[in-house]
């Protein structure tokens, strides 16, 4: 059963503490908001680290962290490979590779780079996809926090919604994405100041790795596993059967690794605007590699937590931990953090731990909103509504776009209440947009011959095909509709069964992108290319690469990228 | 850079580790029963109030642009 915390006076200063720092951050960034440059871009003045910091954390919103912990005691260290395989090879990817295009382009925005590379259809279609996808994100991230203080601390939904979406439009219409990115790496340093202790006791409690294997051991004989499934990352990928995730090595590498990873840390905004707005070629080209050290060591913060979780739940602990199941009889894993918070943490601690998840709720709506009012305005409103204005004037309407933008997602939020299939369809529509993107970009950067129609084509070729390959296959168990199946009427007409829900999305990412890479490249033969002029510093072939020659080491792309990946191979040695 | 990071994170954290530690010190031991018997508010309190302060000094030190 759902307990509800009882907060002591400690726990609620800790929050206030937090709540008066973001608001004060907020307000001493005021005075240096004088051109839209300082509001979207930070004015191109961030540090690598801080950059690199709020790179990491605008990813970290709470529905990542609570979501990891979930499948972690759903399908054990096999999660790891979100961060292992899906995030870490596409992050030194996009800093050595791509970071040259992005920041040497002197693009604003990830949609303004496709129009100078390819042409205005395409950036349209990008931005206008993106622009409701922030809206839509970070409603759906007031929701959760709105609808989890509720069950955890009896909190008004009205209350939580609205105050939480105040505070975030206070101090990002006061310091933009300053703001926006400081509050980013508070955030990241709260939720290891919150999780460090609360792994430290679940380890204590359950004995150790040693004392976790041990009983996840059990856990997995009893359901029919190899007595590794939930502490061996690879060796039961053989077969969709042999694991609890129910995939294959094959869509793994390739769905989750190449499409739906490099998609997502190569072309989203969100996170490509905080290396945009890094001080110098050099730092925007570390940006994503400083936050690749402590992107690999988050699995033992968020994973791990759901692995004892589940450990505990199956074979009890001393102190007791168990997980909560829902009205119909199955393990609710999606309160793991907030339970073994609620079961480990006293007051004191408590409130910090509280206030790290809010943290994380609140920097995930403002680096939507962030991205949003961006893309709004230079992409949206500069480009198709009204062009040649004064700076003054967007600055303006980025401050105008902050208040839309809050108030469209608080009434995202509300409509979620309302209407839960509709936005189940709706997330369904945007990972349809974005799996073929990677191609676009991929081919968009490294083959010049590549043409505007060419990149249209194939993205909506791509979509078309996702949505196409959603609607003809069916997880096995599931009914037709919005879980897929719904071109082939469901039952035996599904062309191909999927044994789980995460091997369907890792084949329709595949799919949706060789679609598009294909489209692409066959439109583009028959188009007129650009001539090469106009394509230096957007296209590999015809870009100076940057020299960072005379740096020390540990300042130079290449030796940290080398660095990185190394380090990960180890993590999955050791863990394989 | 116009307002240094770390003199925010160094306040944040300075101010929670020095509540924390203080609760800590004259909280009844009892409420530690949940924590496995470690006064986790003390002990955790005192890291982060050294966290806050050497981000807070680096912060100061920092030269201004």
């Amino acid at each position: 059963m759902v307990t509800t915390f009882r907060l002591a006076f400690v726990d609620y200063a800790i929050l206030l503490i937090y709540f008066a720092s973001v608001l004060g951050i907020g307000f001493a960034l005021r005075r240096y908001q004088r051109s839209s440059a300082d509001f979207f871009l930070s004015g191109r003045s961030i540090p690598a680290w801080v950059a690199g910091l709020a790179f990491l954390s605008a990813n970290l919103g709470a529905q990542e962290v609570i979501g990891m912990a979930a499948s972690g005691a759903k399908y054990g260290i096999a999660t790891s490979h979100f961060y292992w395989i899906g995030a870490i090879p596409a992050m030194v990817f996009v800093g050595v590779f791509m970071m040259p295009f992005y920041y040497g382009s002197r693009a604003r925005s990830v949609p303004e780079y496709l129009r100078l590379r390819f042409d205005e259809k395409t950036r349209g279609f990008n931005a206008i996809t993106f622009a409701a996808m922030t809206v839509f994100s970070s409603g759906i991230s007031m929701y959760a926090m709105g609808l989890l203080l509720g069950v955890l601390l009896g909190w008004d939904f009205n209350v939580s919604v609205l105050v939480s979406a105040l505070v975030v439009l206070l101090y990002i219409f006061a310091g933009g994405l300053t703001s926006a990115i400081y509050n980013e790496v508070l955030q990241f340093c709260l939720i290891v100041a919150g999780f460090v202790p609360l792994v430290f006791l679940g380890l204590r409690d359950v004995g150790g790795w040693a004392g976790l294997s041990e009983r996840l051991a059990v856990t997995a004989t009893q359901a029919g596993f190899a007595p590794g499934a939930y502490t061996q990352s690879w060796q039961h990928m053989g077969s969709p059967a042999t694991n609890p995730m129910g995939v294959e090595w094959f869509g793994l590498a390739m769905g989750l690794g190449f499409v739906l990873s490099f998609g997502y840390w190569t072309t989203d905004f969100l996170v490509v605007q905080r290396a945009m707005a890094s001080n110098s070629m050099s730092a925007a080209r570390r940006t994503p590699l400083i936050a690749a050290f402590p992107k690999m060591l988050f699995p033992a913060l968020v994973i791990l937590p759901g692995m004892i979780a589940l450990a505990l739940t199956t074979q009890a602990g001393e102190s007791g931990f168990t997980l909560p199941t829902k009205a119909d009889g199955s393990l609710n894993y999606d309160l793991t953090i907030p339970m073994m918070l609620g079961h480990y943490f006293p007051s004191g601690i408590l409130g910090l731990g509280l206030t790290a998840l809010m943290a994380s709720f609140m920097s995930g709506m403002a680096g939507n909103v962030t991205a949003f009012n961006t893309v709004w305005t230079y992409d949206i409103y500069q480009a198709y509504i009204k062009r040649g204005a004064s700076d003054g004037h967007y600055l303006w309407m980025g401050r105008m776009a902050t208040v839309v933008g809050i108030t469209l997602s608080v009434a995202t939020a509300y409509a979620t209440t309302q209407f839960n299939n509709i936005m189940d369809m709706l997330q369904l529509v945007f990972a349809f947009v974005n799996a073929p993107l990677f191609a676009t970009f991929l081919l968009g950067m490294f083959w010049r011959r590549t043409t505007g129609h060419g990149a249209f084509g194939g993205l909506v070729a791509g979509t078309l095909a996702a949505a196409l390959h959603h609607g003809l296959t069916l997880p096995r168990g599931s009914l037709a509709g919005i879980k897929g199946g719904w071109l082939a009427g469901g039952g035996d007409a599904v062309l191909n069964p999927y044994p789980s829900e995460m091997a369907q999305n890792f084949w329709t990412a595949i799919w949706a992108w060789t679609v598009c890479f294909g489209v692409t490249i066959a439109v583009s033969l028959v188009t007129r290319p650009r001539p090469a002029e106009e394509l230096r510093g957007l296209v590999y072939s015809l870009t100076e690469r940057p020299s960072d020659a005379g740096a020390p080491w540990y300042r130079r792309p290449v030796p940290l990228a080398v660095l990185v990946l190394g380090m990960t191979l180890v993590l999955n040695v050791i863990f394989f | 850079m116009h307002l240094d990071i770390r003199l925010p994170i160094g306040m944040l954290f300075g101010l929670v580790g020095l509540l924390m530690a203080g609760y800590g010190a004259l909280s009844d031991r009892a409420i530690y029963e949940r924590s496995l018997g470690y006064n986790v508010n003390l002990i955790w309190g005192l890291v982060l109030l050294a966290f806050g302060a050497v981000m807070f000094v680096l912060g100061r030190r920092a030269p201004r642009v």
